[in-house]
């Protein structure tokens, strides 16, 4: 039982973050239907930005908590920045061309961050500094939670429940909706929809960007190319949430996360080997796909011809 | 109009930087004729760039010893070092690139042995000599006569853990963390499990994670159920910090045993506090304090400013043991002669011990146990463990074991050069079959 439990809170841990960058895919995905595929790039920027900020501002050296909040306060806005220009220079001169068009542009970009960081950086994984200080605590037999365990749980919470108010509570919110629900008639309305899809990239690089930084405390070792495969289960978490899904996109993630840690865990019960929780992830997909195309919490949607 | 000659442009700027890099990284570029030209390759960008850059800084101290004292035979020795940012296609494709395009005499490389098994039939076929400073897979001198090493390999090096393991640490049980896409990794679990299971041991679980994982605690929570007296992660610092540090958070104390792959300056970073109670085999030991050791560790510092690890000292003796093998050849024009006379090294005095190839062109040297310590980022010397039919050096042997410490680096060394034992992991080195 101590060792199930251990399993679900390495899995949610996972889980919490894949969810936090689900998020980004499914919001840019409610609002101009595009897969973002340069999402899990941004990421590892925002791992990179943390990196930077950390090491010159002398957080590396010293631990406390206020290195920490303006490490991940610091890394979300630059992360966002990115995003935004991303979405300026890159999406917004092809949004108006086919959806293909929109695709390949979004892996072209994908490609190009990560090899401009190779560039930039080289591809040698660097070691992010511990912020906190790093305990280990026993919480159930002996379940053990460490601090930047309970960090991830705790400033995604904190992450997804903001999220939730500004998406329900506020005026951008409502615009999101508005243009998420039919992008001409929100125009029509008054509403600047340009804004509003730069907005939305804004929040969905910067909850990515603090995936990068919770992770980078829980596995310190950054590299250009650290977001492909997180970024592809993300986003697998978001099919399986249900794409456009915002509440989807936390339940697929934390799911994927979980399901991944148990096959670690007992997959060798049923002949399923450890090193096989890659392929847990997008088995998962596949079956969602023949099931439920429209994914958990989706709703399907009759396409327009 | 001008949207396209944007695009044009920058897509055409973008590959002028990109051209530029490539000609930085292939190193000088001398005139043709005078020199004899010896391709490197290895990982300097990828995951295991520590490995690649030391190996790169060990051959490049050597080389320029070499050309200082005049060359060989006359000729300067040009090195062309490629980038093969440690993914194994990569690393076929940069030799094939040495030996076509810039038509190298002879190749040194690679550090991970999945790399090295990748590049080597391409050295095979083109019948260019290829020695590897440091993969330690039995299989990559396998690929065929053109290929050998300096180093020992993992028949040995797992056993050498495993017999630390049961005699140094008293453990009964074990278990094993690899990395499933290593071939490193594969190997020395096996070997490993081998011994220990003979030396009366048991295996208790054999769990396996991939690079890319995001974290190990599945794999770790698994183990830490079975309570194994120790933990044998035969895999690469990038991962092995990591992993140390996820152990001990879950409360996992038991002492972590490794291999050489662990040896980089990195591991620090990545595992701090963590890596206490941790222990790994090796090559060498930059704290002994034996002459032709320290030499090295003075130049290598002098020149690069960092201590040369494990992986330094093994790439500055393969390029050593390369010009001697030119010198005896009379030269690197007949790639038969080269191939021969490197096959033949015999009692060649290198930094990482003396180097004898066998039948196999596998290198059948000591090991070194080195215990890590965190607080002063430095591998300390723990003991020496010599492969079956090798004498510890002429100091230690004439001594009865227990009076051994006449020379301090070999004073609890040798349980393998004892009279009577026959638990030996140097026989299965020595006489190592195909597999």
């Amino acid at each position: 039982m101590d060792t199930f439990v251990q399993q679900l809170i390495n899995g949610l841990t996972i889980g919490s973050i894949y969810a936090l960058i689900a998020l980004g895919y499914t919001m840019v995905y409610g609002i101009l239907r595009l897969i973002n595929f340069a999402h899990g790039d941004i990421y590892m920027v925002g791992a990179y930005a943390g990196f930077i900020l950390a090491t010159s501002l002398g957080f590396a050296a010293n631990p406390s908590a206020i290195g920490f909040v303006v490490t991940l306060v610091g890394s979300m806005a630059i992360a966002a920045a990115i995003g935004v220009a991303i979405e300026r220079f890159a999406y917004r001169p092809v949004r108006k061309f086919s959806k293909m068009t929109t695709l390949i542009t979004a892996i072209g970009m994908s490609l190009f961050i990560e090899y401009l960081f190779v560039f930039i950086f080289s591809g040698t994984p660097r070691s992010f500094p511990q912020l906190l200080q790093n305990d280990s605590y026993t919480i159930f037999g002996n379940a053990t939670i460490s601090t930047s365990q309970m960090l991830i749980f705790g400033v995604s919470i904190f992450l997804m429940i903001a999220l939730q108010y500004i998406i329900f509570r506020t005026k951008i919110g409502k615009a999101m909706r508005a243009v998420s629900f039919n992008i001409n008639s929100a125009k029509l309305m008054g509403i600047n929809t340009n804004f509003v899809i730069a907005f939305t990239f804004a929040i969905g690089s910067a909850l990515a960007a603090a995936g990068g930084v919770l992770t980078a405390q829980y596995n310190p070792k950054i590299e250009p190319l650290m977001g492909i495969l997180i970024g592809l289960k993300a986003f697998v978490a978001a099919v399986l949430g249900g794409i456009g899904n915002i509440p989807g996109a936390v339940l697929g993630g934390l799911l994927i996360g979980a399901a991944e840690t148990l096959v670690v865990g007992y997959g060798s019960y049923i002949g399923i080997p450890s090193t096989y929780r890659d392929a847990v992830a997008f088995a998962i997909l596949i079956l969602v796909l023949l099931i439920r195309p429209a994914g958990l919490l989706g709703s399907n949607v009759q396409e327009k011809v | 109009m001008t949207r396209v000659f944007l695009a044009i442009s920058l897509v055409s700027s973008v590959f002028l930087t990109f051209a530029c890099v490539d000609k930085s990284g292939t190193g000088t570029v001398g005139p043709a004729g005078d020199t004899i030209k010896v391709g490197v390759y290895g990982d300097l960008t990828g995951q295991t760039s520590s490995f690649g850059q030391s190996t790169k800084n060990g051959i490049e101290l050597a080389v320029e010893e070499i050309n200082a004292a005049g060359g060989v035979n006359g000729k300067k020795i040009q090195l062309i070092i490629e980038d093969d940012q440690g993914r194994p296609e990569q690393a076929k494709t940069v030799v094939s690139k040495l030996i076509n395009q810039d038509k190298v005499q002879a190749v040194l490389g690679e550090v991970a042995s999945t790399n090295s098994l990748a590049a080597a039939p391409v050295a095979q076929e083109a019948r260019i000599p290829m020695i590897t400073p440091s993969s330690t897979n039995p299989k990559v001198t396998e690929v065929g006569d053109f290929i050998s090493r300096v180093c020992f390999i993992d028949p040995f090096q797992g056993s050498v853990m495993a017999k630390f393991a049961a005699n140094t640490l008293n453990a009964k049980t074990a278990a094993i963390l690899g990395d499933v896409n290593s071939d490193y990794s594969k190997g020395l679990t096996q070997f490993f499990e081998q011994e220990f299971t003979k030396l009366g041991g048991r295996v208790l679980a054999k769990e396996a994670y991939t690079q890319t994982d995001p974290d190990f605690k599945g794999q770790l929570t698994k183990i830490r159920n079975l309570s194994p007296d120790v933990i044998y992660i035969p895999g690469y610092y990038g991962q092995v910090g990591i992993i140390a540090k996820q152990a001990r958070e879950l409360d996992m104390n038991m002492p972590l045993l490794g291999g050489d792959g662990w040896d980089s300056p990195e591991i620090w970073k990545l595992g701090g506090e963590a890596l206490r109670n941790t222990f790994i085999s090796n090559h060498y030991s930059a704290q002994n304090p034996a002459p032709e050791i320290q030499n090295f560790v003075r130049a290598y510092k002098a020149k690069f400013n960092v201590e040369p690890d494990s992986l330094a000292a093994l790439a500055y003796d393969a390029a050593k043991v390369l010009a001697d093998a030119i010198s005896r050849a009379g030269g690197a024009n007949d790639s038969v002669r080269l191939k021969d006379a490197i096959n033949s090294t015999k009692n060649f005095a290198g930094v990482t011990g003396t180097i004898t190839l066998d039948a196999n062109r596998n290198a059948v040297k000591p090991a070194v146990v080195l215990e890590l310590n965190p607080a002063a980022g430095a591998f300390q010397f723990k003991e020496t463990i010599y492969p079956e039919g090798m004498a510890p050096p002429a100091t230690a042997s004439n001594t009865m074991p227990g009076n051994m410490n006449l020379n301090a680096m070999n004073s609890n060394s040798n349980m393998n050069s004892m009279p009577g034992s026959n638990m030996n992991a140097g026989s299965k080195a020595n006489t190592n079959p195909a597999r």
